[in-house]
Order: C-alpha cells, then sequence, then structure tokens
C-alpha cells in the first residue's frame, strides 16, 4: 500500500483548475521559491509548528505529554527542542486549543480518495475535479502516480499543480495518467531563476516543451506575478515568447503575488525574503495582460 | 432610476418611522360605538374596517405613481390596539431606543393615557392569551423555552395567488351572493354563523372600492390645483384607475399594481399579520399585462420599471408595527418580510421565467432597498442565465435575493397533502415558509429553544438561570448509564415542553377565530367564500401551524460533545462537565478549548456530529408533526430563527459545546459560528443530511468574503455551489457578501455606513440598527475563503 505525506486537503477550491475542486497538498517542493505562499509544504517531513496566539496561559498540557521532553516553555512561548523532537504528534494531539500542529502526515490512496469523494456532487455538477498540488506532487511520484490511477478508475477529473522541476521520465508518465498540467513558470533568466527559487530553470523549461510536444494531456501555464522579482517587461516578453515557441499551448494565467502566506513564515520561525513586497496594482497587472496578449497569448487573470 | 424615484426613494429612507395613533383612535371610536355592540364578531370586524378607510386620512406624495399609504404618511406606522396595546413605557422605550426607533409624539402618549390604555385594557388579545393560558405555559414562556407569535401579531404570513388580476371585488360580491344562496337553514346548524361570515366579506369589498374612490377623488382634487400639465395628466389618469380597481378586474399593468397595493393596503389595515401579505409570484402574475402592454405599444420597458420601482418604494414605507417586551428585543427590524417570488415554475411544471423576471431583478438591484426582500426561486429547469444574474446581485452584497429550491419546496407541499397545482403554483414567503399561495392559512406560532430543553434536561428540570421547575424530572444526568438515556430524557423533555405549546396553540387559535375574525382575508383566500367560513377559523383550502426549531447547530454540538468526550472517549466524566458549566467555564479553559477545537461539530461533513443532527431533528419532527390544529390542518416544523437565537442564548447558560452563558446561539441551520472550518461545501453536505422536504423551511446562512466572486468565474462556481446544494434537496440558500474587516469598520464609524446592508435571517437588514449582539454574531460567521 502506497503512502504519501499530505499536509492539507482543501474542498472548494475555484482557484485550482476547472469547476469546484479539491486541492491535495502534497509535501514537499525542490524548489525554495522567495514569494512561496505555502511554506509549510517545502520540507518532505512532516514538522510541529507553534501559534502562539492561541496557546493557554499556564497550560502545559504538551510539555507533560511529550514522550521525549523536547517542549519547555520560555515566557509565554512553548518552545521546541527541534533535535530531540521526533514528531510523534501527541503534544498537537493534547493541546486544546490548537497552538501546536503537525504539519503534514501520512496518508495512503485510500485516506485521500476518502476525502476526495465527499465532494463528489460538486464534481459531477460543475465538471470539476482534484487537483494536487504543494509542495510539489511530483516529489512523491509513486503516491501521485498511484492517486492519478485511482481517480482515473473512479471517473474523478484529475489536475497536477506542478513547478516542473522533475526528471521526464518522471513527467512522461505522470502525464499518461492525469486529465490537466498547471505549469508554472517563473523566471526566464536562469541566474536570476537560480536566485529566487534556489534551482536552474533549465530542465523546467525542455520538460515544458517536451510534454508540449506530447500534445496530452493539456497543459495551463501559470505565471505567479511578483513586483520587482519577475514582472519587468523583459521577463514578461520572453514568457510569452517562450510560450509561442511551444507547441499547442497559448493560455497563461497571470497569479498576482499575495500576502496571505507572510503569517505562516513567522510561525514557521522562517524569515520571510519579501517582506516589503506588495501585491502588484490593477494597473500593473493590466499591462502585463497586454505585453502577453499582444503576442498572441490568452490571458486570465488567477487561477 | 429616475428623479421622480430618486426623490420617493430618499423620501421613504430619510423619514423616520413614527408612532400613528390614528388607526388605534378610529378602531376605539367604533368598538365604543352602539352598532360594535349590536353585532356577530365577524361584521363588527367588517364594520370596524369600513369604519377606518372610511376615516383615515388619504396620502397622497408628490410624483407618486401608485397611491395610498397605510397610515397618514409615509413610515407613519399604526398601531393594533385589540390585538396589543402599548402601554406608556413600551412608547418611551420605542421613542428614546438607539435602534430601530419609532417617534412618538406628546399628543400620541396623551392619547394612549387617557384612552387607548384605559379602554383596551383586559380586551386585547395579548392580555386575554396571557390570562387563557396556563401557569406551566407561562413558566416555559418566561424561562424562554418557546415563544409566541400571537400575541402581538395576528397570523399572517400568507400571501396572494392570481385571483385579483382575474377579477374585480364586485365579481368577489359575486361569488359571496352565490354562496349565501346556498346556504341549507335545514339541514346545517352553521347556516347562520356563514350568513354572517360572507355578509361581513361583503362589507369589507365594498369598504376598500370606498376607499380606492377617496383616492380617486384626491387626486381629482389635486389635479385641479397641479400647475404642471405633466403631473396634472398623471393626476387624473391615477384617479380613473383608482375608480377602475379594485372594484373592477385591470385592464394593464399600471391598473394591476394598483390593485395590488389596495389589496395589500387592505390586508394590513385589518391587522398587523405576521409578515405583512405579499404578492407571490410577481413576474408570473403581472407578465400578461406587461406582455400585452408592449405589444400594444400602451407600455415600454422603462415605464414598466419605472412603476415597478414607485410599487418597492410603498413597501419600504410600511415600517413593521412597532412591538413590545420580548418580542421587540427578538426581532428587532423595521422591516416587514415581504418576500416577492420571482422564478420557480408554472401550475404544469414548466419553466416560469420570464422577461419580466429579469425586470424585477434589476429593479431589485437600482433599488437596495430593505423591502420588499424579494427571492429567486430556483428548479431544475430555471436557465442558468437567471440564476446568475442573481448572483450578480447578491455579488454587490445587500444580501438580495435569497436563493430558493423550487422542486425542494413543490415536494414539502405535496408532501403535505397539497395538490399538484397548488404546490407549483406555491412558494416561500417571509424569512423561508413553503406556502400554497392564495389557499393556505400558514401561520409561525413560535420558536421554540431546542438547546433550553437540554440545559433543562441537564437539570432534571429546573431551569438553572431561577432555579425553578420548568419541565419534568427526566433523572439526574450524573447517573445515565448511556448516551442513549440522556437521548430518551432529552426526548421525554422535548415531548412535555411541545404539548404544553401546542395546547397553548389550540386555544390561542380560537380565541383569533371567535373574536378576531379577518373578513378582508378571507375574501382574498380561497375557498373562504365557498365554505362561508372565516380565514382564522378554517376557511382557507390548507390550514398549517408551524412551530420554528432554534439552534440546530447549537443543539447538535452540545450533544456531540456530551457523547463524544463522557461517553466514547471518557475523558471527562458528566460531573465535570456540568460543573464547567455551572461555573460558566470559569477555571476550565482548557476543558472550554477542548470542547471547540477538539470535538466533532456540526457543518464539517462529519458524520459523528451530522448523525445527532439527524437524531435531533426526528425528536423534534415527531413531537411536533401531524398534531391536529382547531381549524381543521395540523402542526408541522420549520427551522428559522429570524433573530432570536440572540435572546434564546441570553436565556441559557453556558452549553456542553463550549459557549459561554448568555452568548448567542446558532441560527437556521446553519452551523455554529465559526465551528465550521472545512469550507461551504462541507457546510452544504452536512446540511444536506438533514430531510428538508419534511419541513415547511429551513434557513441556511453562508457568508462569502467579496474576493470569491470578483470574476465571472467565481459566479460560475458560486451557481455550480449553488445547484449542487439543491441536488442534495436543500431548501433555501443566503449569502452575505461583505468583508468582516468592513463590517468592523462600520461598527466602529456607523456614520460612514448608514446603507450597509447585510442579511440577517431571511432579510436584509442595515447593519447600523442591528443590536451590538447581532452586528458581533454576523461578523462571526464563518467567511468562507479558499485561495
Amino acid at each position: 500500500m502506497k503512502k504519501g505525506v499530505i499536509f492539507d486537503i482543501k474542498r472548494y477550491a475555484i482557484h485550482d483548475g476547472p469547476g469546484i475542486r479539491t486541492a491535495v497538498f502534497f509535501k514537499g517542493c525542490p524548489l525554495r521559491c522567495w514569494w512561496c505562499h505555502n511554506p509549510e509544504g517545502l520540507a518532505l517531513q512532516p514538522e510541529l509548528v507553534f501559534r502562539e496566539s492561541r496557546c493557554l496561559s499556564g497550560c502545559i498540557a504538551c510539555i507533560e505529554t511529550c514522550p521525549q521532553g523536547a517542549l519547555s516553555r520560555a515566557g509565554g512561548l512553548i518552545e521546541i527542542n527541534t533535535e530531540e523532537c521526533d514528531l510523534c504528534g501527541e503534544c498537537a494531539r493534547v493541546c486544546p486549543a490548537e497552538a501546536l500542529e503537525v504539519i503534514g502526515r501520512e496518508m495512503s490512496v485510500g485516506e485521500v480518495l476518502r476525502e476526495v469523494e465527499k465532494e463528489r456532487i460538486f464534481y459531477d455538477q460543475s465538471e470539476g475535479g482534484v487537483t494536487f498540488t504543494g509542495g510539489e506532487p511530483l516529489m512523491q511520484p509513486e503516491f501521485l502516480g498511484a492517486l492519478l490511477d485511482e481517480c482515473q478508475a473512479r471517473g474523478i477529473h484529475t489536475a497536477v499543480d506542478t513547478c516542473g522541476y522533475a526528471p521526464f521520465e518522471v513527467i512522461d508518465s505522470i502525464s499518461d495518467k492525469a486529465d490537466l498540467f498547471l505549469y508554472d513558470l517563473k523566471i526566464m533568466d536562469e541566474e536570476r531563476h537560480r536566485k529566487y527559487t534556489g534551482a536552474s530553470n533549465r530542465a523546467i523549461l525542455d520538460n515544458l516543451t517536451k510534454l508540449a510536444e506530447k500534445g496530452s494531456p493539456m497543459v495551463a501555464v501559470r505565471l505567479p506575478l511578483i513586483p520587482g522579482v519577475n514582472d519587468d517587461e523583459d521577463n514578461i516578453i520572453k514568457v510569452a515568447e517562450f510560450i509561442r515557441s511551444l507547441r499547442g499551448i497559448r493560455d497563461i494565467s497571470l497569479l498576482p503575488y499575495h500576502r496571505a502566506g507572510s503569517e505562516k513564515y513567522r510561525r514557521l520561525h522562517r524569515a520571510y525574503r519579501l517582506g516589503k513586497t506588495r501585491p502588484p496594482s490593477d494597473h500593473r497587472v493590466e499591462e502585463v495582460t497586454r505585453i502577453l496578449e499582444e503576442r498572441g497569448l490568452r490571458v486570465k487573470v488567477g487561477g | 432610476m429616475n428623479q421622480r424615484i430618486k426623490k420617493l426613494r430618499a423620501q421613504s429612507i430619510d423619514t423616520r418611522p413614527s408612532v400613528s395613533p390614528e388607526r388605534a383612535l378610529l378602531m376605539t371610536e367604533f368598538y365604543r360605538s352602539d352598532v360594535a355592540q349590536r353585532v356577530s364578531a365577524a361584521v363588527r370586524r367588517a364594520l370596524a374596517f369600513q369604519y377606518l378607510l372610511e376615516h383615515k386620512a388619504i396620502c397622497i406624495s408628490e410624483g407618486e405613481l401608485i397611491v395610498g399609504e397605510r397610515g397618514p404618511a409615509p413610515r407613519a406606522t399604526p398601531t393594533y390596539p385589540e390585538i396589543c396595546c402599548h402601554n406608556l413605557k413600551d412608547l418611551k422605550t420605542l421613542h428614546g431606543r438607539e435602534k430601530i426607533s419609532f417617534a412618538v409624539s406628546e399628543e400620541t402618549r396623551r392619547v394612549y393615557q387617557e384612552e387607548m390604555i384605559p379602554f383596551w385594557q383586559g380586551k386585547s388579545i395579548r392580555d386575554r392569551i396571557f390570562s387563557e393560558m396556563s401557569r406551566e405555559w407561562i413558566d416555559a414562556y418566561e424561562a424562554g423555552v418557546f415563544t409566541e407569535f400571537m400575541e402581538q401579531r395576528a397570523p399572517g404570513h400568507t400571501v396572494l395567488d392570481d385571483k385579483i388580476y382575474k377579477k374585480g371585488l364586485l365579481d368577489f360580491k359575486e361569488d359571496i351572493k352565490r354562496s349565501i344562496q346556498r346556504l341549507d337553514f335545514f339541514t346545517d346548524p352553521e347556516a347562520y354563523r356563514k350568513q354572517e361570515e360572507l355578509k361581513a366579506m361583503e362589507i369589507t369589498a365594498d369598504a376598500l372600492i370606498g376607499y380606492a374612490r377617496r383616492h380617486a377623488e384626491r387626486s381629482e382634487g389635486l389635479a385641479k390645483k397641479e400647475k404642471n400639465p405633466q403631473r396634472r395628466k398623471e393626476l387624473k389618469r391615477i384617479a380613473e384607475i383608482c375608480r377602475r380597481v379594485p372594484a373592477h378586474a385591470p385592464q394593464n399593468f399600471w391598473e394591476a399594481l394598483q390593485y395590488y397595493w389596495f389589496v395589500h393596503l387592505g390586508v394590513i389595515t385589518e391587522f398587523n399579520g405576521w409578515d405583512a401579505f405579499n404578492p407571490g409570484k410577481l413576474d408570473q402574475h403581472l407578465y400578461p399585462f406587461y406582455k400585452k402592454g408592449l405589444e400594444e405599444g400602451t407600455l415600454t420597458t422603462e415605464r414598466a420599471s419605472e412603476l415597478l420601482q414607485a410599487f418597492w418604494v410603498k413597501f419600504n414605507n410600511q415600517s413593521a408595527p412597532p412591538k413590545v417586551g420580548v418580542t421587540a428585543a427578538e426581532s428587532s427590524t423595521y422591516t416587514d418580510f415581504v418576500q416577492i417570488n420571482t422564478g420557480g415554475v408554472k401550475a404544469d411544471g414548466s419553466d416560469a421565467v420570464n422577461e419580466l423576471s429579469y425586470l424585477i431583478l434589476e429593479v431589485i438591484e437600482e433599488m437596495r432597498l430593505t423591502q420588499p426582500s424579494p427571492s429567486v426561486q430556483i428548479s431544475k429547469k430555471t436557465p442558468d442565465r437567471f440564476l446568475k444574474r442573481a448572483l450578480q446581485i447578491i455579488k454587490t452584497g445587500f444580501g438580495q435575493p435569497s436563493v430558493f429550491n423550487t422542486d425542494e419546496v413543490v415536494q414539502e407541499l405535496l408532501r403535505q397533502g397539497k395538490s399538484m397545482e397548488d404546490a407549483r403554483n406555491g412558494g416561500t414567503s417571509g424569512c423561508v415558509e413553503t406556502g400554497a399561495f392564495g389557499k393556505e392559512h400558514y401561520k409561525l406560532t413560535g420558536y421554540f429553544n431546542l438547546t433550553k430543553v437540554l440545559e433543562l434536561t441537564l437539570n432534571n428540570g429546573v431551569d438553572p438561570a431561577t432555579g425553578k421547575r420548568i419541565g419534568l424530572q427526566t433523572g439526574e444526568p450524573a447517573e445515565f448509564g448511556s448516551f442513549d438515556e440522556l437521548m430518551a430524557a432529552y426526548k421525554k423533555q422535548l415531548n412535555h415542553l411541545i404539548d404544553i405549546k401546542i395546547k397553548g396553540n389550540n386555544i390561542i387559535e380560537r380565541l383569533y377565530a371567535e373574536y378576531l375574525p379577518a373578513p378582508f382575508l378571507s375574501l382574498l383566500i380561497s375557498d373562504c367564500i365557498d365554505k362561508g367560513k372565516d380565514y382564522h377559523d378554517g376557511g382557507a383550502r390548507y390550514n398549517t401551524s408551524y412551530i420554528q426549531g432554534v439552534g440546530l447547530g447549537s443543539i447538535t454540538d452540545c450533544l456531540t460533545a456530551i457523547k463524544y468526550h463522557v461517553f466514547d472517549k471518557k475523558d471527562l466524566t458528566m460531573e465535570e462537565m456540568l460543573r464547567a458549566l455551572r461555573e460558566d467555564f470559569a477555571g476550565h479553559e482548557e476543558l472550554r478549548q477542548r470542547l471547540v477545537n477538539k470535538t466533532p461539530k456540526y457543518g464539517n461533513d462529519d458524520d459523528y456530529a451530522d448523525e445527532l443532527m439527524r437524531a435531533v431533528f426526528e425528536i423534534f419532527f415527531e413531537a411536533v408533526e401531524g398534531r391536529p390544529n382547531t381549524i381543521g390542518g395540523h402542526h408541522r416544523i420549520n427551522l428559522l430563527p429570524t433573530t432570536v437565537h440572540v435572546y434564546f442564548g441570553s436565556v441559557i447558560g453556558a452549553t456542553p459545546d463550549g459557549r459561554k452563558a448568555r452568548e448567542p446561539l446558532s441560527e437556521g441551520i446553519s452551523p455554529v459560528q465559526g465551528a465550521d472550518r472545512k469550507g461551504p461545501t462541507a457546510v452544504i453536505k452536512s446540511v444536506a443530511k438533514m430531510d428538508h422536504a419534511r419541513t415547511g423551511g429551513t434557513l441556511l446562512n453562508q457568508k462569502f468574503t467579496p474576493h470569491l466572486l470578483a470574476t465571472e468565474e467565481g459566479i460560475e462556481k458560486l451557481a455550480h455551489l449553488i445547484r449542487s446544494f439543491f441536488r442534495l434537496d436543500g431548501h433555501h440558500v443566503q449569502f452575505n457578501v461583505v468583508s468582516a474587516d468592513t463590517l468592523r469598520d462600520a461598527q466602529k464609524h456607523p456614520e460612514k455606513y448608514r446603507d450597509l446592508i447585510v442579511r440577517v435571517a431571511g432579510y436584509s437588514d442595515y447593519f447600523v440598527d442591528l443590536s451590538s449582539d447581532l452586528q458581533n454574531e454576523i461578523i462571526k460567521r464563518t467567511e468562507h475563503q479558499s485561495f
């Protein structure tokens, strides 16, 4: 029985493919994009997070319960000794206020499908389905493949939301099983891509070219628009030209940067490197849309 | 909106509602007269009606196209002392309170002190009700186990069908004559009573025709003085219309609207019935006139739209009659729940949406008034275009229109035994109540506090707020060996309290039948004329009494918490739970958090909790369903709260779901505020596990952030969400589309948000007019985000 690490299953996801969908979030990502709004999805392993604002003063249920003795109180905060903590989750289980939470849990294909099936009436009505996202679903290719097989067997539409950073064999095999790829492009310049995502974009671009050549499944390209990072005219034009060079792909969705994830960084005790960046203005989004449209692309704002 | 409508709309919004003593004075004069002492109850009411319409002031405002006010001026609100007579303290409260205030002049206060109060004391139906009710009824009422609708307002909720668009009141009089001729004095002991009733109906028909004639005369008088030739022509036209309707069947769009309006005024002048009456399927009724007018070239779309807008203003001019005592607190609003239906199906089952349905949606969007409170009726045959057009209006965030599932409404009516045709011609009124339009006496008799019953059960029948025994001794909860024992005790307690309520209902129903017949309303609702029987006494084709269950989410989560922690996981004893409740969780915050966070909750598509919702539903349904009323019909259940969940929460201490003492309960069939954490689809799955078809209406509130509906795609997906809910046989859903931040800012700066309208409970209201409890509660209702 294949298992994978999932950190969230969101119902009524309406920005991740056609119709009403359930989004299944895979834990673990090969990139480290500065703007990532799901930082809890980066590490492959489950992790323990602490929400200060929910913690009840005087309550030490977690400290008393922890079999490893990894927790202590420091002022108003619970401190987690990550060396000692083995992520057993006992503390989160007893925490009455849900201040401690283990992000990510091992799930079987059956467990995921049980959640996915609950929404079937909505898929039927809206021609929706399930979207595997993350993190990066391609980092758990076997589990993803098994989920896609099961969905196909049950007649549930599937989409894979990916950054494209994976060996092409993986993409190739997954693409045989999925109905739709949501494929993120970010920065065309390799050096700049390395700076802001931690990796080269070469494989990403090559993979997309090959996927387009293959002709199926359908691919929808998505471009997060991050002011000061990738919204300059040069990058936008290069994105447009690259997509024009692909076989059969003319649609692109712009995903304007938002700050919804910044709070999560605090909870995870991680630095948020886009502290000063603000969402792009409507005007800027319109300008970018125009640049792309002038180069023959069909543009949609939002997922 | 043209200048004329802008002015009329502004006048309607800006005028401060006041209490008008006019109706009370005229009513008292009549009741003091000799003739009033000499006639039967039905004829007395008819003559009183006639006296009112002969003597009340006629008001035609500048620029008006549809004429007639219930009071002497827009928003001058009459009182109904024969039903409940305000005392001086009530009048002072109404005048002085910060929200939903009514101006009460010195003169009004004097009239009340010197004439109204001395005359009506002990005679009003309210006084009679309280003197007839048993000790146990009074105790349960005072403890907040239930409320009583008919102690301040007459039975209402009924709706008109299409009959007035085909017949004038003179034709109705012919029907009455025929019915009188059919009376059988040889074998029917009721024949005389029937004759009196029919005579009374006839008097009221003439009275309304006379009232219209007075408007014609006034309009002619105004025309003579009018300098503007355009307006002079209009006033002459209005006079012609008032001489034509309601005596004769209407011939065109304008006459049809004016006819309905006179009838509406008649109904709300005769009584202060709950939910103010309404025209029902307006787009169906008016469509033939609309079509004919366009074809003949006597009507344009712009003119039709203007007339509808003028009609809208008339509803907004009538503030809900001011209430007294606890009812004022439980339902504090100027809104009188006039729910105009659009869409739905025709009698033959085909889709009923027409061009006028779309025009009415435009009127709703442009007018942005709290009254009337329109709805769209969506069947599986309704085109998506219509639903999406409605959603584009909902998206603008004033809570209108609400959305109903026609197919389910028809099922509900069929289950209750209505004919297929009557069911399809039916719809919803008030907040969400199902009815066979034009053929049914249906009334809400009172809210029932499902969670208070549990509190009593957990205290062996004693109300912890007062120490008084209210219910049965169903056993010490600490001694219950299983959860089933607790449920059995709850069921026993609930049955006992429902018995008390129904016994009261069946007495109160007689009081109205015997002392306050409604001959004018009887004229309008089938089959009162045929049967020679009053609306209050079983004259209608169908007769239904509802008891409305409140706090389904709260009671479910309370029972779930006990089952989960005390009986299944056994990580808490019943004594510990009860102690924490008694102490309002002081010093038990860890426990409270556990109850809030670590317990299954209704609204998350979790069968553990949802199964208990179904169990409570069955207990409540079985206790009420099919119990006979006194007018040939039955009791049924509804699940809607208006705003009573705030009052019902205020009479309950801390509860096992982690709710602190006195906080509001959940509303309608919605989950407890903030307990639904899996988004709108999970809420829909949970609430659809209930068998809506066995109710006469359920109310679901959903709150969406504006960004979820920002795009055409967002609208599309919301339409799918609604269609999915309706495929699961849901009855109704309504939306608040305004961000919590905006609402919080409005609390801080009410002056900036005077026009902010939000959905409350089956109706929309001005946010700044709501009590701060209710404001907080609306903010707390889960705001569904998704990204």
